[in-house]
C-alpha cells in the first residue's frame, strides 16, 4: 500500500512515516494493553496510514466505534479515544466513562483529539464532571494525509462550508499547519502564489508561524519549487459540472471516500461453477483506488470515452499472455511462465473489476437523462442561453428529481451568467420551495450566502470575458489523445487548473484583468533560503508545484493537473 | 524494501531511544540492551511493510488488517471471525520471526551503527537531525504545546484570535460581561464576532444567539436563525404555532410570502390529516379502501400535498379545503404545475376521463379544443409511466405537434397505428418497410403495413 506514495515526483512516504511515528509514540505512553474507541468518521483517513497491525504491536487489544451508554467490556488497562474535537462527541465519551465507573476495575481513560485539541470540548467534558478522568489528553495534527504519489488531502469535507458560511476558519489553520508541517519534511517552498480570500489568510498564517520558529532554521534542501494556494470560491464552476473522467464519474456516480468506492455487488458476485446464484452478496463491494494499481493509474484520468479501447485492449494483451502457456516448451520456459502467473492473475483481476465498473457507469452515461443534462450544463458552460429559465430544469423539478441534481444546475447557470436575473431566480426559487418543501428557503440562502446561487447585479454578465481570456471553453476536444485539460469536461477547461498553467507560463501578469474580475485578492510571496539551499537550475530542469486547493477540488481537477505535468513539468496537487 | 539509509537514520535519530548516545561505545552492556530494543523495535518496519505488500482484501474490499476491517474484527466477540484470526496469527508468526536480524535485510545491525553522517551523502535529512534530533526536524510534532500558546496577544491578528476561538477568552467574557457591553466590544472586532456566533451555534445557545443578531441589526440573519428553529419542533400543531410566529420577521419580500406560504400550507395539512385520517378509519370511503394511504400528510411539500389532493379529492368543490382547485388557488399553482400534478394522479388511478377533461377545452363557440399547456409529449410520458393503455397513449400520441417527436414517442411506445399513419404522410416508404419488421407476423398491422407498401395511391418519397 504505501509503495505507491514513492512513485511520484516527492516521495511522500517520508510524510507517511512521520505521522506514523507520532502515532506510535503516542501509544507507547499509554502502558499496558489498550482498547480504541473511534469516531468513526476518523477510521477512514486513519486507515490511509496505519493498519491494525501497527496498533497492535503497540498492544492495542481491542478496537470499538464511539457509542452511547456503556462500553463493550474489553479486559484492557487502558481506554483511548479517538475523536474530532466536537461537542456531541464529548457527551457520549463522558457516558461512556460515567457507566464504565460504576463496574469493574478501574482503567486508565485517554483522549487524542484529531487533529486539535480543543478547550471548547475539554470545558464541556469538565462540566459533565469527567475531565479528571482523562490521564493523557493530547492531540494528533493529523493534517495532510497522503492519498497517491502525487495527491495529498485534508480529508475535511466541509471545510468550504465552514469557511463560507459559518465564517469559521479553523480549515485555514489546519491547513496552514499542515504546509508548515510539510515545509519541515520537505524544505521551506521558496515562492508562494495565491488567489482568494482564504488563499491569503492562509498564507499570512504561514508567514506568521514560519516567524515564531525563527529560533529553528530549516535547512532542508527545498523540493518543491512553488505553492499555489487557491480558494475553491475563485472557481465555484467546475465542481457544479459533471466530471466525465473516469474517476470522476465513478465519484459522481458512487462516491469515493478516502480513497474508496462502495459498488453495488451484483456485477462483483464471485463466477463459480456450480455456484447457482445462490448467496449472492448483499453488502456493498468495496474498492480501494489508487496508482498501486497498474490498470487504474493508467485509466483514472482519461475521459470516459476513451477507458472502453484501454480496456478491450488489456484484455487482448492478457489473454495472450495465458496462451503463451501452450507455447511454453522446456522446463525453464514453463518454469518463467509459472512465476509470472501472479502479476498476470493480478493484472486479470484488476482487469475484471474496471471492466464491471465501466458497465456499471455506462449504464449511466448512455441514458437519455444524462445526455440531456450533459447538453444543458455544456450549453450554460458555452455562454448559451443563460439568461432565461431553461426547460430542462423545470422539467426536473416537475419530475422531481434529486434536489441536488436541480440545485447543481440552477447554480451552474447562476455562475454562467455572473447571477440569474432576478426574475428568473424568483421563478427557480418558487418552484424548487413549492416542489422540495419551504424549509428549503434555509438551503437556498446558504447557497447564496456561498456565492453559488445570486441575483445578477449591475446587470453586467463577465463570464464570457472570463471564459474568452482563460479560454475555457474549447470547441475542438480530443477525448482519445488530449492536447489540452478541456478532455476533462469534454470541452470545459477547469478554471482553476488554468490559472494554474498560466501561472507557470506565461504567469500571471498576462490575465491581470481577469484576475481582478474573479473573488479575492491574488498574490506573490517569497520565502527566502539561505544560499546554501538556493537551487541552481539547470536548464531544462522541471519545477515542483504543488497545488493547493482550499474547499476541495474535484477528481476532474485532479485529472487535468497530472495531464499539464505530463505536458510540461513537475506537478503535485492536493486538496483540503 | 526500498527503504534508503536516509530512512533508517531518520527513524534512529527521532525514536524514542533518546537517551542512548554512540558516544559510551565503551560500555557494552547498555549498547547491547539498546541494540535488542532496537532490533525489536524494526518489527515495526519490516512487518509493515510485509504486510503492505502481501495486503490481503475481505470481501468488502477493506484490506484485511485495516482499521475500520478490525474494528469490526475486533469489536465482535463472537467465534465467527476464523479467517481474520488466522490470518492474525500468522502475522504474528511472522512478526516474530522478523526480530531476528536477517542477514540480507537492509537493516542489519552494521548499518545502525554506523556513524552518524557521512559527508555527502544525504545531507537533507541526516544532517539536518544530527544537532537538534526531534526539534527542527518536525518542529510542529516534537514542540510542546505550551511553547505555541499566547494569549497575551493582541485581538486583531487572525491566528491568534483562532487560538482563542474555543477558547477560554471569549467563555469568560461571555461569562463575566453583561450581554450589552460583550456585544458593543465585539461589533467592533468581526473576526472574534464570528467565533462567537460559531459559539453559540454550536453549544446551542439559541436565545443568546437571537439576541447577538437583534444587537447588530442583522435582521434576515435572526429570521432565518429563528425560522431554522421550526425543524426541531416535532409536534404539527406546535409548529404550525411556531410558523405563525415567524411571519412578521423581517425577511426579503419574496421570503415573507414563502414563509407565509408555509404557515398556510401546514394549516391545511393538519386539517385534511385529520379529517382523513378518520375517514380511513371508519372504512366507508371507496378510494380510502382501494388505496390504503402510505403516510400522513403533514410536513409535505405543496407539489406532493397537491398531488394528494388530486388523487383523494379530486371532485370536491372549491369551497373545501382539501379540493386541488382549493390548493390551486390559494397558492397560486401555476397552470402547468397543476396540470402535470392533477395528470399524474389522475393516470395512476386510470380514471381517463378524467385525464381527457384535464386537457379538454371549449371555446366560446362551443367547439372542444384538446389543448395541453406542458405540452402532449410530456403528457404521453406520465400515462406511459402509469401504464396507460395503448389506445389512450395513441390518443395523445396523435395530438403532438412536430412530427418527428410524434414518430419518437409512437415508436419508443410501441403505437404502431401512429407509425403506420405518420410514415404514409410523410411518404416514407423505406421507414415503412423497416418499421414492418417491428409489428407481430400476422398481427393486423402487419397486413395494414401491405396495403400500404402495395398501394398505387401514393405517391413515395423513396
Amino acid at each position: 500500500m504505501a509503495a505507491h506514495l514513492s512513485y511520484g515526483r516527492v516521495n511522500l512516504n517520508v510524510l507517511r512515516e512521520a505521522v506514523r511515528r507520532e502515532l506510535r509514540e503516542f501509544l507507547d505512553k499509554c502502558a499496558g494493553s489498550k482498547a480504541i474507541v473511534w469516531d468513526e468518521y476518523l477510521t477512514g483517513p486513519f486507515g490511509l496510514i496505519a493498519q491494525y497491525s501497527l496498533l497492535k504491536e503497540h498492544e492495542v487489544e481491542k478496537m470499538f466505534t464511539l457509542k452511547g451508554s456503556r462500553l463493550p467490556a474489553a479486559d484492557v488497562k487502558n481506554i483511548i479515544f479517538f475523536v474530532r474535537p466536537r461537542l456531541e462527541l464529548m457527551d457520549i465519551i463522558a457516558e461512556n466513562v460515567l457507566s464504565e465507573d460504576r463496574r469493574g476495575p478501574t482503567r486508565d481513560f485517554h483522549i487524542l483529539f484529531v487533529p486539535r485539541r480543543s478547550l471548547l470540548c475539554e470545558q464541556r467534558l469538565k462540566d459533565l464532571g469527567v475531565l479528571g478522568s482523562f490521564i493523557h489528553r493530547e492531540e494528533y495534527s493529523l493534517d495532510l494525509i497522503p492519498f497517491d504519489g502525487d495527491l495529498l488531502s485534508m480529508e475535511s469535507e466541509c471545510a468550504f462550508k465552514e469557511c463560507y458560511l459559518e465564517g469559521d476558519q479553523t480549515s485555514l489553520y489546519h491547513a496552514a499547519k499542515g504546509l508548515m508541517t510539510l515545509q519541515a519534511l520537505y524544505g521551506t517552498i521558496p515562492q508562494i502564489f495565491g488567489k482568494g480570500e482564504c488563499a491569503r489568510q492562509v498564507a499570512n498564517m504561514m508567514i506568521r508561524m514560519k516567524r515564531e520558529f525563527t529560533g529553528s532554521q530549516n535547512s532542508i534542501f527545498p523540493v518543491f519549487d512553488n505553492l499555489l494556494l487557491l480558494d475553491r470560491n475563485v472557481d465555484l464552476l467546475t465542481p457544479l459540472a459533471t466530471q466525465l473522467t473516469y474517476e470522476g464519474l465513478i465519484d459522481e456516480i458512487y462516491g469515493i471516500q478516502n480513497s474508496y468506492v462502495k459498488l453495488p455487488p451484483e456485477k462483483f458476485a464471485p463466477k463459480k461453477q456450480g455456484d447457482g446464484g445462490k448467496d449472492l452478496p448483499t453488502e456493498a463491494k468495496k474498492l480501494q483506488l489508487n496508482s498501486a494499481e497498474e490498470l487504474y493509474a493508467e485509466i483514472r484520468d482519461k475521459n470516459f470515452n476513451a477507458v472502453g479501447s484501454v480496456l478491450s485492449k488489456k484484455a487482448k494483451v492478457i489473454s495472450a499472455a495465458f496462451e503463451e502457456r501452450h507455447n511454453a516448451k522446456t522446463v525453464g520456459e514453463i518454469k518463467q511462465f509459472v512465476s509470472q502467473l501472479p502479476h498476470m492473475q493480478a493484472a486479470r483481476g484488476s482487469l475484471a473489476n474496471h471492466t464491471s465498473i465501466a458497465e456499471l457507469i455506462k449504464d449511466v452515461t448512455t441514458s437519455e437523462d444524462f445526455f440531456d443534462k450533459l447538453t444543458v450544463e455544456q450549453e450554460f458552460m458555452s455562454g448559451i442561453d443563460t439568461d432565461k429559465v431553461n426547460n430542462y430544469i423545470e422539467d426536473c423539478i416537475a419530475q422531481k428529481h434529486s434536489l441536488i441534481k436541480v440545485l447543481r444546475l440552477v447554480c451552474l447557470q447562476s455562475v454562467c451568467n455572473s447571477g440569474l436575473k432576478q426574475k428568473v431566480l424568483d421563478y427557480y426559487k418558487r418552484e424548487i420551495l413549492q416542489t422540495y418543501g419551504y424549509e428549503h428557503i434555509l438551503t437556498l440562502h446558504n447557497l447564496e450566502k456561498a456565492g453559488l446561487l445570486k441575483p445578477q447585479t449591475g446587470g453586467r454578465n463577465n463570464y464570457p470575458t472570463i471564459r474568452k481570456t482563460l479560454r475555457l471553453w474549447m470547441d475542438d476536444v480530443n477525448e482519445q489523445n488530449p492536447t489540452d485539460i478541456s478532455y476533462v469536461y469534454s470541452g470545459y477547461a477547469p478554471l482553476s487548473v488554468r490559472l494554474a498553467q498560466l501561472l507557470s507560463r506565461p504567469g500571471w501578469r498576462s490575465i491581470e484583468e481577469v484576475l481582478r474580475i474573479l473573488p479575492g485578492p491574488h498574490f506573490e510571496e517569497r520565502q527566502p533560503l539561505p544560499t546554501g539551499l538556493q537551487k541552481k537550475r539547470q536548464p531544462g530542469e522541471n519545477r515542483v508545484t504543488l497545488v493547493f486547493f482550499l474547499g476541495g477540488v474535484t477528481f476532474a481537477e485532479i485529472a487535468a493537473l497530472r495531464f499539464l505535468s505530463q505536458l510540461e513539468d513537475g506537478g503535485c496537487s492536493e486538496e483540503t | 524494501m526500498n527503504r534508503t539509509k536516509g530512512d533508517e537514520e531518520e527513524y534512529w535519530n527521532s525514536s524514542k531511544f533518546k537517551a542512548f548516545t554512540f558516544d559510551d561505545e565503551d560500555d557494552e552492556l547498555s549498547q547491547l540492551k539498546e541494540s535488542k530494543r532496537a532490533v525489536n523495535s524494526l518489527r515495526d518496519f519490516v512487518d509493515d511493510d510485509d504486510d503492505d505488500d502481501l495486503e490481503r482484501v475481505s470481501w468488502t474490499g477493506e484490506p484485511v488488517g485495516s482499521i475500520s476491517w478490525s474494528i469490526k474484527e475486533t469489536a465482535g466477540n463472537s467465534g465467527s471471525t476464523h479467517e481474520g484470526r488466522e490470518q492474525l496469527k500468522s502475522r504474528n508468526s511472522f512478526s516474530s520471526y522478523a526480530q531476528l536480524p536477517k542477514p540480507t535485510s537492509a537493516y542489519s545491525l552494521s548499518s545502525f551503527f554506523r556513524g552518524r553522517t557521512r559527508p555527502g551523502s544525504f545531507q537533507s535529512l541526516s544532517d539536518a537531525l544530527s544537532d537538534t534530533p526531534a526539534k527542527s526536524y518536525a518542529p510542529e510534532l516534537g514542540r510542546p504545546k505550551g511553547e505555541y500558546r499566547d494569549y497575551s496577544n493582541d485581538w486583531s491578528p487572525s491566528d491568534t484570535v483562532r487560538r482563542l476561538r474555543k477558547g477560554k477568552v471569549l467563555i469568560f467574557l461571555k461569562r463575566t460581561l453583561s450581554k450589552e457591553i460583550l456585544f458593543r466590544e465585539l461589533e467592533v472586532r468581526q473576526i472574534a464576532l464570528r467565533h462567537l456566533i460559531h459559539f453559540l451555534k454550536e453549544i446551542g445557545d439559541q436565545k443568546m444567539l437571537l439576541d447577538l443578531f437583534r444587537f447588530l441589526d442583522r435582521t434576515e440573519e435572526l429570521a432565518l436563525s429563528h425560522y431554522r428553529e421550526h425543524l426541531n419542533i416535532q409536534d404539527p400543531d406546535k409548529r404550525k404555532e411556531f410558523l405563525k410566529t415567524c411571519i412578521g420577521l423581517p425577511f426579503s419580500a419574496e421570503d415573507s410570502a414563502h414563509i407565509q406560504d408555509h404557515y398556510t400550507l401546514l394549516e391545511r395539512q393538519i386539517i385534511i390529516e385529520a379529517n382523513d385520517r378518520h375517514l380511513e378509519s371508519a372504512g366507508q370511503t371507496e378510494i380510502f379502501r382501494k388505496h390504503p394511504r402510505k403516510a400522513s400528510i403533514l410536513n409535505m411539500p405543496l407539489v406532493t400535498t397537491l398531488f394528494y389532493s388530486c388523487f383523494y379529492h379530486y371532485t370536491e368543490a372549491e369551497g373545501t379545503f382539501s379540493s386541488p382547485v382549493n390548493l390551486k388557488k390559494t397558492f397560486k399553482i401555476p397552470d402547468k404545475q397543476y396540470v402535470l400534478t392533477a395528470l399524474a394522479a389522475r393516470a395512476k388511478l386510470r380514471a381517463w376521463n378524467d385525464v381527457d377533461a384535464l386537457f379538454t377545452t371549449k371555446n366560446w363557440l362551443g367547439y372542444t379544443k384538446k389543448r395541453a399547456p406542458i405540452g402532449f409529449h410530456r403528457v404521453v410520458e406520465i400515462l406511459h409511466k402509469n401504464n396507460a393503455p395503448v389506445q389512450i397513449l395513441q390518443e395523445y400520441v396523435n395530438l403532438v405537434e412536430d412530427v418527428d417527436t410524434k414518430l419518437n414517442l409512437a415508436t419508443k411506445f410501441k403505437c404502431h397505428d401512429v407509425v403506420i399513419d405518420s410514415c404514409r404522410d410523410l411518404k416514407d416508404r423505406q421507414q415503412l418497410l423497416a418499421y414492418r419488421s417491428k409489428v407481430d407476423k400476422g398481427s393486423a398491422e402487419e397486413e395494414k403495413i401491405d396495403a400500404l407498401l402495395s398501394s398505387s395511391q401514393i405517391r413515395w418519397k423513396n
